[in-house]
């Protein structure tokens, strides 16, 4: 296991490392790509916190992430608040708008969980086209402040935030409390028998998962200078972060980030395929969840352990 | 035993839907005791330990641990007041290693502390060592062969130290010197003061270990007292065999007994490591009513499975000539093997009405209309019924229903599973009493799955005896009272 760690440690320290040093040879649009897969990224890795550890599907990462991004959107284009302050007052937000879903919605079970939090998506992508006069409605709204105008300077702060993040959720899924966390997510009658509070720990699941989806999407906002429904609200990208998860692999947490780059930068290389693009992309997709439905990180280490 | 019992049970009592679970129910339990608890299946004996952890809630009666009452309480609440339970069935975390699994246990129940302490690792290898996995401590384990998996669902129940264990099955699936290990583990238990209670089916099993033995039947406790006194009350023998064993006189079946309808051939089936079934035979002839009698864990249900196709096994299962590995469970069904199992399977939220219905789904309406009238003449309980929702009748009445929506699948064969399970002696009357009009009016083939000898014995051509997962006696129902009887309980 400590090998299978160190070895791990290399790998992931050469993938940042050449990461870091893509700016110097590759174009402004793919670091544009890139900078918004890296987002993606957090927002599968914080999916599979839920998913993959605490054995809950959430169908609607984007509520957390529309929360977010919308707040600090909100704030930023109405009231000109500094970057900082919006995306601290996005997270913050979206661990409310979290909690408010999640203490009501783990009371049910098995499938209805996941209905809840998708009705959740829906209620909020209503809230803002009503509240059109400072949401922008459908058709969005623009920020003032961006996070920079280089091309660079944004992949390397979207590098780090990814790396930031992967760090942190790793390590909290490695932690004595990602075994708990396990533990009730796979059963959760064994889990309480133990003596832990389930549903106490699946509730800070959802808050870490809301925090890390929440500071992300008001990131992305002030990466993109827009924010739309389209972008960090709709159903659509919701599917998306959960293929990307699950192609990565369930219960791996990095899996996920490298899922969601994988999956970004396919439909972008694919798109001279036109219409066919998206049909080959999710074909692959459903053919992992198929044939690797433990991902293709998931698999790969199920390899390494059984040998 | 003097002083105050460590675990006080008062007044128990659980009810699911229209059924009864456990009712009244009072024990002791002193600290530094082993107790059985004994009781067929569907006694209450498995609620009365999932309502003392709090897995599910009582409707009245107090749980209460060193006098607190923990009734209502939730489940990780009573671990933590001192009250462990090794489940029969484990689902360890496959990624962490057994150490892991071990030291989750002792992990306290906040959100802050990120770290194990080292202590809890130490403590986590000491225990792993007393419960003899030292040698494994790094392994997975779905690696690991089933009675080390039972080993570390101790190590895990008793990692924090608990004042009360209770064990579900604690010798189901092992081998002889298996169980001797684990006896000395669970002395052990008893040795450090702990409370320990063992939910068992048989007084058998538990004998050697109880330090007081008390038996439940209909959600009620029977009988309390050493494992010898228990296994010679009356009351016991009645639940468990059914009293004395008599032969009722059976018309002999109208047809030759040429005809073989069910044809089972060194049958085995595996659950993970365990074996449930080694190398089963047996035959059914057309019109025949034959039987399979032996404790609960001996391996009919497992069977039963087999036959219809919902678990995966070597050697051969024939009906009629054809065989049935390959088919599905539904396509079994219409081939005319209908099984009704012992968990009923009613859909619940549907009317009396509506599961006999789709019992008789494949029928011609006015087949169907004529079958439904015949039902109902036979139980006429579910007539008054019709309307009701499946899960608010009695237990005896849900088992009429599920024998009656197996009889409007028009079967050839029969596969009852258990209908005595958990049942009132005036009930026991009702079905046996439509078993036996089954048989005159009807051509009708039954293989009978029963731990109540006297319910099967009347209806029976010929018995067999199951007994962990083997056939042990074969013959004549006359037969029995001499050469099993004794040797059954």
């Amino acid at each position: 296991m400590s090998f299978f760690r160190s070895r791990l440690f290399w790998i992931a320290a050469v993938i940042v490392v050449i990461a870091a040093l893509l700016p110097f040879w590759l174009s402004a649009y793919l670091l544009g790509i890139l900078t918004a897969a890296y987002y993606f990224g957090v927002f599968a890795m914080a999916w599979d916190l839920l998913f993959g550890f605490a054995g809950e599907v959430n169908f609607g990462p984007t509520f957390l992430i529309g929360l977010g991004a919308y707040t600090a959107a909100i704030l930023n284009a109405n009231y000109g608040l500094p970057i900082l302050v919006c995306v601290i007052a996005g997270a913050f937000s979206a661990v409310v708008g979290g909690i408010l879903l999640a203490v009501p919605a783990l009371r049910l079970r098995g499938p209805y969980f996941g209905l809840v939090t998708l009705v959740a998506v829906l209620l909020l992508q209503n809230c803002i086209v009503i509240f059109a006069g400072i949401t922008g409605g459908e058709i969005g709204m623009t920020v003032p402040d961006v996070l920079s105008i280089d091309a660079d300077v944004n992949y390397w702060y979207a590098l780090a935030f990814l790396v930031l993040c992967a760090a942190l959720l790793y390590g909290l899924s490695r932690s004595a409390v990602g075994l708990i966390l396990q533990a009730s997510g796979q059963d959760a009658v064994g889990a309480a028998a133990l003596g832990f509070n389930v549903t106490k720990h699946k509730i800070a699941a959802f808050c870490v998962s809301a925090l890390f989806s929440g500071t992300a999407g008001a990131m992305l906002i002030f990466y993109m200078g827009t924010a739309s429904i389209n972008t960090v609200i709709d159903v659509s990208i919701a599917v998306q972060i959960i293929i990307a998860a699950v192609l990565g692999g369930r219960r791996t947490i990095l899996g996920a980030a490298l899922g969601a780059v994988f999956l970004i930068v396919a439909n972008e290389f694919l798109r001279p395929l036109g219409q066919l693009n998206t049909f080959v992309v999710s074909a692959v997709a459903l053919a992992v969840i198929l044939f690797f439905p433990d991902g293709l990180i998931g698999y790969a280490l199920h390899r390494s352990e059984r040998e | 035993m003097t002083g105050e019992a460590r675990l006080q049970v008062r007044d128990l009592g659980k009810r699911f839907g229209g059924v009864v679970a456990v009712k009244s129910m009072s024990l002791d339990l002193h600290a530094g005791e082993i107790v059985g608890l004994i009781g067929p299946n569907g006694s209450g004996k498995s609620t009365v330990m999932s309502l003392i952890m709090g897995l599910i809630r009582p409707n009245t009666g107090t749980i209460r641990l060193d006098g607190i009452d923990i009734a209502s309480w939730p489940a990780h609440r009573i671990a933590r007041a001192g009250v462990s339970i090794v489940f029969q069935h484990s689902r360890p975390l496959q990624r962490q290693t057994v150490l892991e699994n071990i030291k989750l246990a002792l992990l306290p129940d906040s959100l802050l502390r990120l770290a194990t302490e080292a202590s809890a690792a130490e403590r986590a290898r000491t225990i792993a060592e007393q419960v003899g996995l030292g040698e494994v401590l790094h392994r997975h384990p779905w690696t690991l062969p089933f009675a080390d998996l039972r080993r570390m669902e101790l190590a895990k129940a008793v990692a924090r130290d608990p004042k009360v264990v209770l064990i579900d099955e604690p010798f189901a699936g092992l081998t002889a010197a298996e169980i001797k290990i684990f006896s000395d583990l669970i002395r052990t238990l008893r040795d450090e003061g702990r409370a320990v209670l063992l939910v068992d089916h048989s007084v058998k099993s538990v004998a050697a270990l109880a330090d007081r033995v008390i038996a439940m039947y209909l959600g009620e406790r029977i009988a309390e007292g050493s494992a010898e006194t228990v296994m010679q009350n009356e009351t016991v023998r009645r639940v468990y065999i059914g009293g004395k064993i008599e032969d009722v006189e059976r018309k002999a079946p109208s047809t030759a007994r040429d005809a073989t309808l069910l044809d089972i051939d060194e049958v085995e089936v595996f659950y993970g490591k365990a074996n449930a079934l080694e190398r089963v035979s047996l035959r059914v002839q057309q019109d025949e009513f034959v039987s399979i009698v032996g404790l609960n864990g001996a391996g009919k249900t497992t069977l039963f499975n087999a036959i219809s196709g919902l678990v995966p096994y070597r050697g051969a299962i024939r009906f009629a000539g054809g065989d049935l590995k390959n088919l599905s469970a539904a396509a079994i069904a219409r081939a005319g093997v209908v099984h009704c199992p012992e968990t009923r399977e009613l859909f619940g939220h549907m009317s009396v009405r509506e599961n006999l219905e789709l019992g008789g789904g494949h029928l011609a309406k006015t087949v169907r209309q004529h079958k439904l009238a015949w039902v109902f003449d036979l139980f006429p309980i579910l007539e008054q019924r019709q309307a009701q929702a499946a899960r608010t009748l009695s237990g005896g009445e849900q088992q009429m229903l599920a024998l009656g929506r197996a009889l409007m699948m028009q079967p050839k064969l029969l596969v009852l599973d258990e209908p005595t399970l958990g049942l009132a002696p005036v009930i026991l009357g009702l079905l046996s009493k439509a078993i036996e009009r089954l048989r005159r009016e009807h051509s009708l083939t039954l293989l009978l799955a029963e731990q109540n000898v006297t319910f099967a014995l009347p209806h029976s051509d010929r018995v067999y005896v199951l007994d962990h997962g083997r056939i042990t006696w074969h013959g004549e129902p006359a037969r029995f009272a001499d050469e099993m009887s004794t040797g059954y309980l």
